[in-house]
């Protein structure tokens, strides 16, 4: 028999446009696997000739789900470029926006776009609340009432009674692959319903620091938003949102961060990946992990940075180092994207040397299968020294255990040891999923740090957020390029910007989305998108390919951020010629 | 447009539905209430508001996400009142969602259809992102086939768009020079269908589901203005409603973002707000609840909620000249039909700057 094809376009649940193509033998095991982005805008050229001060606004616009990253990766390019030093206060407040988006987007990840792979909510009619709120109890959750899961049921009773379904029709609920108990997949689902109130309740820190969000203001040189500590006359509002009680209020949040992740995202985490255990087994193949390294201001004298650095083939004895303008070290490839090349299409260039041209070689739409031996996405193939990396929770995890990280050791150890698994049991689909909530809990430990440090500088009449000195054009250099590195909630995010007399000359993102679900390089190596579904996949139902969605899910796909980038037809539009 | 709009299928009423949930008639008029003050009716209309809602079905609402950053989506989980939760559950039957709905790939693709096929004519369709009209639409594909046509399906039978965000409303980002992909807003593809423009990078949280509030208590669009924007909303510019337009008022002008004018409060026009000419709610509703919104965080408005802010020159280039920096000649005056504003503004100056002891430092 004939390998048989499936296609999943849409794949849902994700930010942006995918289309995953796989291929099945007889026993329904994942043979060939290809992870194509659908959807582009061009947000680099449109940057092009613009004024590298207004560049973050455009280029947070790559992304309204990992919102607030790319403009601070902008923002830090350009200060890289001109040599602005961003006041201690400005670092601070970035990594405490940082820091919430990071959960807040870990957390809706979790609740809103991966659970419904592993929970059912049909299932969940048939718990006893009661049960329910004991095995929340005994899996340390915290407390929570019989009547909380109860309400969650009758709103799950009316929703499927009304035959009006909305979000929830057709899932596929009848497949054999969701096995949790009733009263778990009843846990899980009010946990649903809470996570959409507590995101809602935390995004406050950012609409304090950043006036809004998502797409919350930042701004080259530090921190819009000024500290207006002293607080309003008699019968008039604070001066700014960042007012003593606005402080208050982030402290106040902060443990709202925590009570939900240690006490509502932890506990499922375990319950449900302690449930799925054989997740833990698949789903990982490229052995190679990346990252560019955080909390800048936070790292700043104090504990918690993540590293940068590359661990090759798992082996976490040994840090390579990266850089980044290194012209041999980080390369875009297109052998088997819609784009072309002057050197020709197997070519490797260079974020400082990049072209862009679009060159749509597609099948003309509509058409039912794209060609794996031809090309078939608008996502680049990244490659560190010609190497596929995976980047994100899974790979920070992975360079913080490497460079003997104590806390991060021991929070991985304390969480497997309750699911008695090993380390290597990290390297797998669950595996990606678990990092993410192990991360939380680092970072939110964290955060009072930070913010017990801001609020000693202000204390201390430090109210400084922002640093004057380069705004004006006239003090920059006539050329100069930079760099900006973040670690986004995906992974490893880098902005490359080239200014010329005041104006951009050439812009270049290679975002975490890139790295993981980019096609096949020139010799035919996947990414780690189509290598994990070659890992040890095997479809219960070739209709329903249910396990395709939990480990393209694990990743938190950004197609928006992947495809970010193209010209137009024909025409040359990025060449830039290293100094 | 008949004055009952009930859909033809089996579901009880939103008002049966509260009512199990614990929410009796008093609760929707006092949400009525609330409603109403944000969407600047008459306190009156409130009980007829609570009426309607309550003998509302949930009404089917189909949304697609073109050249999407999903930043219009983010901004709806942010809604506080009423939230996320309230609107899928009580208020809308949100049948197609890529971002959140359970089913995937060619079983979506179906729901789609069959969504359309059961609510012909009265369901709602909202799009957020540009639709990329050129060379056959490939900028955007999904299940193989271009969004262009797909959109205007779904229009043809849709009883009204909700042209969701800046990208939507007027082509957004993805229309910036040099508009690689030929980007175009809902309203420059689809005749024939009320259209709703909600601008805004995102549109703010309140507004959108006020709007959808409103649509499921009346059955119709509220007003709008000349832009197709809802009048109670973008009526009027930020800083009209602008809680520092009394130092703008004054003369008393921010010179940098931490200088002491920044710190207590002083107007941010001379760092290029743009609030004079920007219509949106942000001053009045403001985000996160009542939070904040970018003024009163200490940055100036960027100004998206108006077509072509993109293009408009830089964001740090005050209305009334300064140096521009920006990246081409196009000033914000030519773009955005400026004139009044900026002259008005002149004129507050003129009126402030007398007194040198009001001028920043």
């Amino acid at each position: 028999m004939p390998p048989r094809r499936i296609v999943i376009d849409p794949l849902t649940r994700i930010e942006g446009h995918l289309r995953i193509e796989v291929e099945v033998d007889e026993t329904g095991a994942v043979i060939q696997a290809i992870s194509a982005g659908t959807q582009v805008r061009g947000i680099e050229i449109i940057l092009r000739d613009r004024d590298p001060r207004d560049a973050w606004a455009f280029a947070q616009r790559i992304c309204g789900v990992c919102t607030l990253v790319h403009g601070l990766a902008s923002v830090r390019a350009v200060e890289d470029a001109l040599g602005v030093q961003v006041p201690p206060n400005a670092l601070l407040i970035r990594d405490l926006m940082v820091g919430t988006q990071r959960l807040q987007d870990h957390v809706v990840h979790f609740y809103h776009l991966q659970a419904l792979d592993w929970v059912n909510p049909l299932h969940a009619l048939a718990a006893n609340p009661r049960d329910a709120a004991q095995s929340a109890d005994r899996l340390g959750c915290r407390e929570s009432s019989v009547d909380t899961f109860a309400r969650a049921q009758i709103r799950l009773k009316d929703l499927f009674t009304s035959g009006q379904l909305g979000i929830f029709a057709n899932g596929w609920w009848n497949h054999p692959g969701y096995t949790l108990s009733p009263e778990i997949n009843l846990m899980a689902f009010s946990h649903y319903l809470e996570a959409l109130t507590w995101q809602r309740e935390i995004g406050e820190v950012l609409t304090i620091f950043g006036g809004k969000t998502p797409h919350p203001n930042v701004a080259v040189g530090g921190a819009p938003c000024a500290i207006s500590i002293d607080g309003p006359p008699p019968g008039e509002g604070a001066a700014t949102a960042v007012s003593l009680s606005g402080l208050m209020r982030v402290r106040q949040l902060i443990e709202t961060m925590r009570s939900f992740i240690e006490g509502v995202y932890l506990p499922d985490l375990i319950a449900i990946g302690g449930h799925y255990r054989d997740w833990f087994t698949r789903g990982e193949n490229v052995r190679n992990f990346m990252t560019y390294g955080d909390f800048a201001g936070a790292a700043a004298g104090h504990g918690f940075g993540v590293p940068r650095g590359v661990v090759l083939d798992r082996d976490l004895s040994r840090v390579h180092p990266v850089d980044l303008q290194d012209p041999d070290q980080i390369q875009e490839i297109i052998a088997h994207s819609w784009y072309k090349y002057q050197g020709g299409r197997n070519g490797a260039l260079h974020p400082y040397v990049g072209e862009t041209v679009l060159d749509y070689t597609g099948p003309p739409p509509p058409f039912e299968r794209l060609d794996a031996g031809g090309t078939y996405s608008w996502v680049k193939a990244p490659r560190w020294r010609g190497k596929p990396m995976e980047v994100g929770p899974l790979a920070r995890l992975v360079l913080l255990h490497a460079a003997g990280d104590a806390s991060a050791k021991a929070q991985t150890a304390e969480t497997l040891g309750r699911l008695g698994l090993p380390f290597e049991a990290m390297y797998s689909t669950f595996g990606r999923i678990l990092a993410r909530g192990i991360e939380s809990k680092l970072v939110v430990d964290r955060m009072i740090g930070w913010y017990d440090r801001l609020m000693a500088n202000i204390t201390n009449g430090d109210r400084r957020t922002f640093n004057t000195e380069k705004w004006e054009p006239s003090r920059w250099p006539r050329q100069s390029r930079g760099i900006g590195t973040i670690e986004g909630p995906r992974g490893a995010l880098a902005h490359w910007v080239v200014i010329d007399d005041g104006r951009i000359a050439n812009y270049q993102a290679v975002v975490p989305t890139t790295w993981n679900a980019g096609p096949m390089d020139e010799q035919g190596r996947h990414g780690p998108y189509e290598a994990a579904l070659m890992d040890r996949h095997r479809l219960a139902v070739p209709d329903q390919p249910l396990e395709i969605l939990r480990t393209i899910h694990s990743f938190d796909p950004c197609m928006a951020c992947a495809a970010h980038v193209f010209g137009p037809a024909g025409k040359e539009v990025v060449r830039v010629t290293v100094r | 447009m008949p004055e009952d709009h009930r859909m033809p299928d089996h579901t009880e009423t939103l008002g049966a539905a509260l009512v199990r949930h614990g929410i009796g008639r008093r609760d929707l008029l006092r949400f009525a209430l609330a409603m109403t003050a944000s969407l600047a009716l008459p306190p009156g209309i409130a009980p007829v508001m609570a009426e309607n809602l309550a003998r509302a079905k949930r009404r089917s609402v189909i949304w697609l996400s073109i050249q999407d950053c999903t930043g219009c989506l983010e901004a709806l989980l942010q809604s506080s009142s009423p939230t996320l939760e309230s609107i899928i559950f009580d208020f809308i039957s949100l049948d197609y969602q890529e971002t959140l709905m359970a089913a995937a790939g060619s079983t979506a693709d179906r729901m789609l259809w069959d969504a359309v096929a059961a609510n012909k004519g009265e369901y709602l369709l909202a799009i957020d992102g540009s639709i990329p009209v050129k060379d056959g639409g490939v900028y955007a594909l999904t299940g193989g086939r271009s969004t262009v046509g797909i959109v205007e399906a779904l229009a043809a039978d849709a009883k009204a768009v909700l042209a969701i965000g800046t990208c939507a409303a007027y082509g957004g980002i993805p229309k910036a020079y040099p508009n690689p992909t030929g980007a175009v807003g809902v309203e420059d593809l689809i005749s024939g269908t009320p259209i709703v423009n909600i601008p805004g990078c995102p549109p703010m949280p309140d507004v959108l589901s006020g709007i959808l509030v409103y649509f499921i208590s009346f059955g119709r669009l509220p007003a709008l203005d000349e832009r197709k924007r809802p009048l109670a909303y973008y009526g009027t510019t930020i800083h009209d409603r602008c809680y520092r337009r009394s130092f703008y008022d004054r003369g008393q002008f921010a010179q940098s973002f931490d200088d002491d004018g920044a710190r207590q409060g002083w107007c941010l026009f001379e760092l290029g707000c743009k609030g004079p000419i920007t219509h949106n709610a942000c001053a009045s509703l403001k985000w996160g609840g009542g939070t904040s919104f970018p003024i009163e965080s200490g940055h100036g408005c960027l100004g998206c909620a108006e077509p072509n802010f993109w293009d408009a020159g830089s964001f740090y280039t005050s209305l009334a000249g300064g140096s521009p920096t920006g990246w081409q000649n196009a000033s914000m005056a030519a773009a955005v039909g400026l004139a009044g504003g900026a002259a008005a503004a002149l004129l507050a100056r003129d009126k402030a700057d007398p007194d040198p002891e009001e001028t920043p430092p």
